[in-house]
């Protein structure tokens, strides 16, 4: 009665052709009948593939710079902005010589996200400062423990070597390009030189 | 009783026996596949080119999952439901002519294994003793799904023979006759039973679904409620001679119907173009496939179209409505052969 919508409900009683039930029969039948000649929605899985978005959000990567660094430093805001709380790590500090390994004072030791956790939100990559994680269109395997599902660095990080490096440029978003213009956090220029189309993994 | 007859007579009874069996195990295929396209699916598509080697892939799996009788259960009788299931599928197929006779070398030969001058009888009831089967497997398990689905088969089959028998009463009154092979004779050209008893027709059509154990009439192996119905503890090929009895049922049902009302063998027109006799009866055998593969067609198309009855609105179709309507068919039916010695009652 507060909305002024609502509406009385009447039980109406079935005429003879109603209840007698077969038009309704046949019409059901002409509507069954018509789907035969439908286009079926089935997707032959191992020869065909659904075609992704073009910034589908599967698998993270975790970048390296150019050198082949770690960006990540561990400052936790991933983890802040993960609304599932799939993300975990643990900060260390770094000791000279270990350089070329991770790019600022303070890395990583270990960063694992619980992909049974995650919704592929893209928080992680939006709270990123150091544009160090990215979500990529690669897919999460199936494994049958739930304990296989934790990725750590060994997974995450992407390989050193140029064609192992993971192409994240369709995710990269105007923020993201804004921060290249500042040379000194430029990333992955070895491999934007290349201008390769196809997004590795695939 | 020559011994020409008896190997005509075998190879026949061989002819049919295997074609039964073939078309079944293809009507699981066709169920599926049907399905799917219905449901813009594709449907089984492995097994061979479009997946037309299913069937044999099911047949092997069904022959090698693990046997299992129920300690608690009657262990003769659970084997003996099934084969009785079978065996009465198998019988009903020897009445229906399957075409005209075919004369080789100044011999006829009747495309009928055997044309009993009871022929409606006779399968009525082997039809009835199809019953046993369910009700004697679904007793056997011990099991109360199993017990609930043979009891709703009993008493389904109970209500609707009737139904349908009074519905054949009155084809047997317009036709004279209760042989089969004489009831497709005289359908030819447009004399098809189905224009002279409609309502005679959908009754029994009904009645075959609800005989077969047929959705929407599957009450007896209705997996939402009973588990599995009458074959709950049924496991390998005894679980699969109950599924393949209901294909043959469904064969069956199929060429009766179109041999009662619509026409067996013959095809109109089909005379004006071929005049040789033994061309006719091969075209008549093609005609009479082509209407049960329809019919074949017809009740899976129903299947994945109509909602199962709830028990209450099956036994209400039956008792209330089905066998007053077939009650009333037979009494307009009997009015309209005797119309003139009505009139002659009233006009004087």
């Amino acid at each position: 009665m507060l909305t002024n919508r609502s509406q009385v409900v009447v039980k109406k009683e079935m005429t003879f052709i109603e209840r007698m039930y077969l038009p309704a029969i046949f019409s059901g039948m002409l509507i069954t009948f018509k789907h035969l000649f439908k286009k079926s929605a089935t997707i032959k899985y191992p020869e065909q593939t659904r075609e992704f978005s073009k910034i589908y959000r599967g698998q993270h990567v975790l970048k390296r710079d150019e050198k082949g660094a770690e960006r990540c430093t561990a400052c936790g805001l991933c983890a802040v902005a993960c609304p599932a709380e799939a993300i975990t790590m643990i900060a260390a500090e770094r000791k000279p010589g270990e350089e070329a390994l991770y790019r600022e004072e303070k890395y990583a030791a270990t960063y694992e996200i619980n992909m049974l956790r995650c919704i592929f939100c893209g928080d992680c990559e939006e709270a990123c400062p150091k544009e160090a994680i990215f979500l990529t269109d690669r897919k999460v395997d199936s494994f049958y423990t739930r304990k296989e599902f934790i990725y750590g660095k060994s997974i995450l990080v992407e390989g050193l070597e140029s064609d192992k490096r993971v192409d994240v440029s369709v995710r990269e978003t105007k923020a993201v390009e804004e921060f290249k213009k500042h040379k000194e956090f430029a990333h992955n220029e070895t491999y934007d030189k290349n201008k390769k189309k196809t997004v590795a993994g695939h | 009783m020559t011994l020409d007859f008896l190997i005509y007579k075998i190879i026949l009874v061989l002819i049919v026996f295997s074609i039964t069996l073939l078309v079944a195990t293809y009507s699981t295929y066709a169920e599926r596949k049907i399905a799917a396209f219905l449901q813009d699916r594709i449907g089984p598509d492995r097994a061979g080119p479009f997946g037309i080697l299913q069937p044999l892939a099911d047949a092997v799996k069904m022959f090698m999952k693990e046997e299992i009788i129920p300690n608690v259960s009657n262990k003769a009788l659970f084997v003996l439901g099934p084969g009785i299931c079978m065996l009465t599928a198998c019988m009903t197929g020897v009445i229906i002519p399957w075409g005209k006779t075919i004369n080789i070398g100044g011999t006829d030969y009747p495309l009928q294994i055997a044309d009993v001058n009871i022929g409606i009888l006779y399968l009525f009831g082997v039809l009835s003793l199809g019953v046993y089967g369910i009700m004697i497997g679904g007793w056997a398990s011990n099991n109360k799904y199993s017990l609930l689905g043979a009891i709703r088969a009993s008493s389904q089959m109970i209500s609707y023979e009737v139904a349908m028998g009074i519905s054949i009463i009155a084809l047997v009154m317009t036709t004279g006759t209760l042989s089969t092979a004489e009831i497709a004779a005289q359908q030819h050209g447009w004399h098809w039973n189905v224009l002279i008893q409609p309502l005679g027709c959908l009754i029994f059509i009904i009645c075959a679904f609800a005989e077969t154990n047929r959705a929407p009439f599957d009450l007896p192996e209705c997996e939402t409620e009973l588990v599995g119905g009458y074959h709950t503890e049924y496991s390998s090929m005894k679980l699969g001679l109950f599924l393949f009895s209901e294909y043959i049922n469904m064969f069956i049902s199929s060429a009766v119907i179109a041999t009662f009302y619509f026409g067996g063998y013959n095809m109109p027109l089909i005379g004006r173009w071929v005049h040789d006799p033994n061309a006719l009866a091969i075209l008549g055998i093609v005609f009479l496939f082509m209407k049960i593969v329809g019919f074949i067609f017809f009740f899976m198309w129903v299947r994945w179209t109509l909602p199962r009855f709830r028990y209450d609105q099956l036994m209400n179709l039956g008792w209330k409505i089905l066998i007053p309507l077939s009650i009333l068919n037979l009494v307009l039916t009997g009015a309209w052969m005797m119309r003139h010695e009505i009139m002659v009652y009233f006009v004087k």
